[in-house]
């Protein structure tokens, strides 16, 4: 018995979007379904019901027939009660359900003895998973309709250009968050000629963002901020203060603002105050692609474009249907790539296999049974930080580089403690006190070597290890004192054998004074980016 | 310049020097890490010159020795190729230990340096110079066939004498006796032979001790090397009472001393065996383990166009370096074969074995000087995991730090070894002149390995010829 997967139409207002494409369609059937479209679900996203039909798609007229006739539903939007209501008993439903945001629904599809596949819940961390991540590609998608609706706004153009009719500067475009989003409006907006700068919390982005020829923004202030899984965190006060005067210092300077910062599981950031809109010029734009989620802009009104100040503020949240076809393509070819997953006999059946890292993150419902929220997949963490990696993967333990400061175990801190006790006591019980002061400097000099060197980067070994040679060589000190002291009163001392004895020592540690700093600057030249 | 000014100025030259090792630590700060060593050393140099304790008859001898030794350091820093940075520090190390040894001959037959001391100092006064010397003479000798062994003039096998732990030992204890001797030696003239026997003994000890270190735990004896010479000064720093000498020795010395522990950790090896010399712990013979097993398997030969034909339908090529590189001077090669890959899309990147090289951040050095760009080059923790989803593994001249037989084969000498699996990935290439087993003198399964394929030949021309046939 092959599956047959339908297509409802979407009903959320403004939706333009559909679960698959006829292209797509031709794929699953291939992997052995049946594929029903409801009549008139593609027609907002340029597929006709000929093309589905084309495709070797049925045809069905109205929702209820379309639900009762599928063994599994793609979506796009979370469904509605109403559309629960219509579901098969025990059918499967893949789309974005949000299960979080959404208990009661959830509750609704398991009384369904329903088998759920959430897409917003894959582990986007898996390499393997990259296929089927919807998030991505629809952000992807709404990150370029971001700079296409700002170029629509902005009364200019994008590139510089010089005329017979004058010079055109060209515009100068931030960007907010340098997510999946935030990156393809760079690329988007450098594409057009403009000049695009952005900032992200998660410093390890700014090669990203230099890549698609933005240029990165720096906040002058410490602090990591990447929270897991590839999102943002909660960055602290200080942090944001400077965050602030950033952000303050940009809208004046900027034509366009594109903000996409979003944390998960919280209302967006408030990046974007009154006041710096009013310091923009006027005629600038603001997208705020957070605008779902409350904004980044204070002044966003969500689902419309505003003036304010004379700046233009768009705060659509339907970007993606504004440009329903391409999403729609992309999202079909994630549920597509996901359904192979499920499917890989290819014989039209699914099997939600738990075991499968990828699949167990994304069911939040088994046969009536919630799953959500699925333990953490095992992964090696973000290499991104040598100290998350270092506890992520303890066969890395003989690592030593990267700033890796584990503390030495007990037994052995107590044994160094204790024979060093013994030592001194020793020193102190023998030594005359003028060799002490010089002891004392001694053992802090040693814990200062110790203190500067631990963190060194393993890039740097050499260069170190080679001005620390031509430091070493400091004991020409000892030499240069003995070539011709004072001598007080008549001593019978061997002059010129100790004398040779000293040139001899000052040549010697002369090359390698000079020599080793000489070569630690031609080393540390090639450093240079 | 009177007393308390120079001791001010060695106040201002220690910091100089505290904050040139912080700044050594960092890419960023690095320059002026190095720019801080110089004026410390300038500030220290000049205040001893016009400090109390030189006169002027000494000037003009100060000064043609500075500028014969400056000109011949300067010289040898300029002319030296980057793959040779390695036998020139070791060369370096060896001239400090010389010089710690002849200030120590120096001070001893001084009457001078003797005077106004209680018989508790004169007896420390002369330890000081008995260690100074000591230490001097160790690494003088140790750096002598550290070099020897970097630059290929002897075998990089371990030698080990039957009972060496034993000799060692015996050594340690006629040092102490002949110190007993040098310390009651009424004169100096009598105290000369003990301390010319001991100073025998320290450099067969130091050549010893090197001698049987293996090629491959090379870069650990470099830095130890750097650490003794650091002793060295510092000892030297108790000899005359000077705080300048103590500290900076013993800044040198604790950061090398931290430096080699790092690098052991990285090689999953015992610190303290490493020092005592040899391969693996205690007494091992690591000869005759690598004969036992022979890997099973056909190796597979590729030429320079099948690897080119390989890179071109890669996505993702990881490129392994190791000591075959540098000998081949084949960086620039390799940085133009990965830009042009860069151009069509491949994501090429560089996994740096924490060993790899003749020391430490050898290799990192040599890709900087091509200038191919450091985000790029990764260290192995970074990407070990990615080898899965690597389309082509390239090793260049690099052996043991990809074999498998550290993590497969726990009788194998480097058991336990962190290696770059590069065998994980679709393909892997081993760019080799022969067969012949690498540094540690352990066979590589890797090379027999099913999706393994070897590139025999020089790296250099072997890469132009791969470079020439990516082009076409």
């Amino acid at each position: 018995m092959t599956l047959m997967i339908g297509i409802p139409k979407e009903i959320a207002s403004g939706e333009k979007r559909v679960a698959t494409v006829p292209d797509v369609v031709e794929k699953l059937i291939k992997l052995g379904f049946k594929v029903a479209v409801e009549s008139g679900a593609g027609d907002a996203a340029n597929c006709s019901d000929d093309v589905y039909r084309a495709a070797g798609a049925e045809i069905i007229d109205g929702a209820a027939k379309l639900w009762a006739a599928s063994d599994i539903v793609f979506k796009v939007c979370v469904p509605t009660s109403a559309e629960v209501d219509l579901m098969r008993e025990g059918g499967t439903l893949i789309g974005f359900i949000w299960p979080a945001q959404n208990p009661e629904l959830m509750q609704q599809l398991a009384v369904k003895k329903a088998t759920v596949l959430a897409i917003d819940s894959l582990p986007r961390q898996l390499s393997r998973a990259q296929k089927m991540d919807a998030l991505t590609s629809q952000a992807g998608v709404a990150g370029y309709r971001a700079v296409i609706e700002a170029a629509n706004a902005f009364g200019r153009f994008f590139n510089g250009q010089i005329t017979a009719a004058g010079k055109v500067p060209p515009a100068k475009v931030f960007i907010a968050g340098a997510g999946v989003a935030g990156l393809a409006a760079i690329g988007t907006a450098a594409g057009l000629g403009a000049i695009v700068r952005a900032n992200d919390t998660r410093a390890e982005v700014a090669d990203q963002v230099k890549s698609l020829g933005g240029e990165f923004v720096k906040v002058e202030y410490e602090e990591e901020g990447s929270g897991g899984g590839g999102y943002a965190k909660v960055m602290s006060e200080g942090f944001q203060q400077a965050q602030r005067e950033m952000y303050a210092k940009q809208a004046k300077e900027v034509d366009i603002i594109i903000t996409t910062a979003l944390i998960p599981g919280k209302p967006a950031p408030k990046l974007i105050t009154a006041e710096m809109v009013k310091s923009m010029k006027p005629g600038s734009v603001i997208v705020d692609m957070a605008a779902e989620r409350g904004g980044n802009c204070e002044l966003t009104e969500p689902g419309q474009a505003v003036v304010k100040h004379g700046v233009t503020i768009v705060g659509y949240t339907d970007l993606n249907s504004r440009l329903a076809k391409q999403s729609s393509t992309l999202y079909g070819t994630n549920l597509f790539r996901l359904t192979e997953e499920l499917c890989k006999t290819k014989d039209g059946i699914i099997n939600v296999n738990m075991e499968d890292d990828a699949i167990r993150g994304l069911t939040v419902i088994k046969e009536g049974n919630i799953t959500w929220p699925a333990p953490a997949p095992k992964l090696p963490a973000a290499p991104a930080k040598p100290a998350a990696a270092k506890a992520a993967a303890p066969a890395a333990k003989g690592h030593g580089h990267g700033g890796s400061n584990e503390p030495m175990a007990g037994g052995k801190l107590a044994v160094m403690f204790g024979v060093s006790a013994l030592l001194f006591l020793f020193v102190g019980a023998y030594a005359p006190a003028a060799f002490l002061g010089h002891f004392t400097v001694f053992v802090l000099a040693c814990f200062v070597g110790y203190m500067v060197v631990w963190n060194v980067t393993p890039a740097l070994h050499t260069p170190l290890m080679s001005v620390t040679n031509a430091i070493s060589s400091i004991i020409a000190i000892g030499a240069l004192v003995q070539i011709a002291p004072l001598i007080m009163g008549s001593v019978d001392r061997p002059d010129n054998l100790i004398r040779w004895l000293a040139v001899a020592g000052i040549t010697l540690t002369a090359v390698n004074m000079f020599g080793g700093f000489a070569v630690t600057q031609r080393m540390l030249a090639m450093f240079r980016k | 310049m009177s007393e308390s000014l120079a001791t001010v100025s060695y106040i201002g030259a220690t910091i100089l020097f505290i904050l040139s090792l912080g700044g050594l630590s960092h890419p960023a700060t690095s320059l002026r890490g190095n720019l801080y060593g110089i004026i410390g050393m300038t500030i220290a140099v000049l205040a001893t010159i016009f400090g109390p304790r030189v006169t002027m008859a000494g000037i003009p001898w100060i000064i043609v020795s500075m500028v014969v030794g400056g000109s011949i350091g300067l010289y040898a820093a300029r002319v030296v190729k980057m793959t040779q940075m390695p036998e020139l520090v070791a060369l370096m190390h060896s001239l400090v230990g010389l010089a710690a040894c002849l200030v120590g001959f120096a001070n001893y037959i001084d009457p001078v340096a003797a005077v106004n001391l209680s018989s508790a100092e004169k007896a420390i006064h002369e330890i000081e110079i008995y260690l100074g010397i000591l230490i001097g003479a160790i690494t003088f000798s140790g750096s002598i066939i550290a070099f020897g062994k970097l630059s290929g003039k002897i075998g990089g096998k371990p030698l080990l004498l039957p009972a060496r732990h034993w000799m060692n030992l015996a050594g340690l204890l006629i040092i102490i006796y002949f110190g007993r001797e040098f310390l009651h030696a009424e004169s100096v003239s009598a105290g000369m032979t003990p301390l010319i026997v001991m100073t025998v003994i320290a450099l067969l000890f130091g050549i010893h001790m090197v001698m049987a270190i293996g090629g491959a735990d090379m870069p650990v004896v470099v830095s130890m090397l750097n650490s003794y010479s650091g002793w060295a000064a510092a000892a030297t720093g108790f000899m005359l009472n000077n705080d300048l000498l103590i500290v900076t020795g013993a800044l040198v010395g604790s950061s090398g001393a931290i430096l080699s522990y790092i690098m052991c950790r990285a090689m999953a090896r015992n610190f303290i065996s490493v020092i005592a010399g040899g391969f693996g712990t205690g007494g091992g013979t690591p000869a005759a383990a690598s004969g036992d097993v022979q890997p099973a398997g056909e190796v597979v030969a590729v030429s320079a166009a099948e690897t080119a034909e390989l890179l071109r339908e890669a996505k993702n090529v990881i490129i392994v370096p190791g000591y075959g590189m540098a000998v081949a001077q084949a960086q620039h090669t390799v940085n133009e074969i990965t830009q042009y890959l860069r151009e069509q899309g491949i994501n090429v990147r560089f996994g740096i074995h924490p060993v790899a090289g003749r020391m430490p951040g050898h290799m990192n050095v040599l890709l900087a000087e091509a200038r191919v760009p450091y985000d790029i080059v990764l260290e192995m923790d970074e990407l070990n995991q990615d080898f899965p989803n690597t389309d082509v593994a390239i090793v260049i001249g690099a052996n043991d730090i990809v074999n498998p037989a550290a993590q497969d084969d726990p009788t194998s000498p480097i058991a336990g070894m962190p290696v770059l699996e590069v065998w994980k990935a679709k393909t892997s290439i081993v760019m080799k002149r022969s067969m012949a087993s690498g540094y540690a003198g352990v066979d590589n399964p890797l090379f027999y390995k099913e999706n393994n394929r070897m590139l025999f030949g020089d790296a250099k021309k072997m890469l132009e010829e791969v470079f020439v046939a990516l082009k076409s």
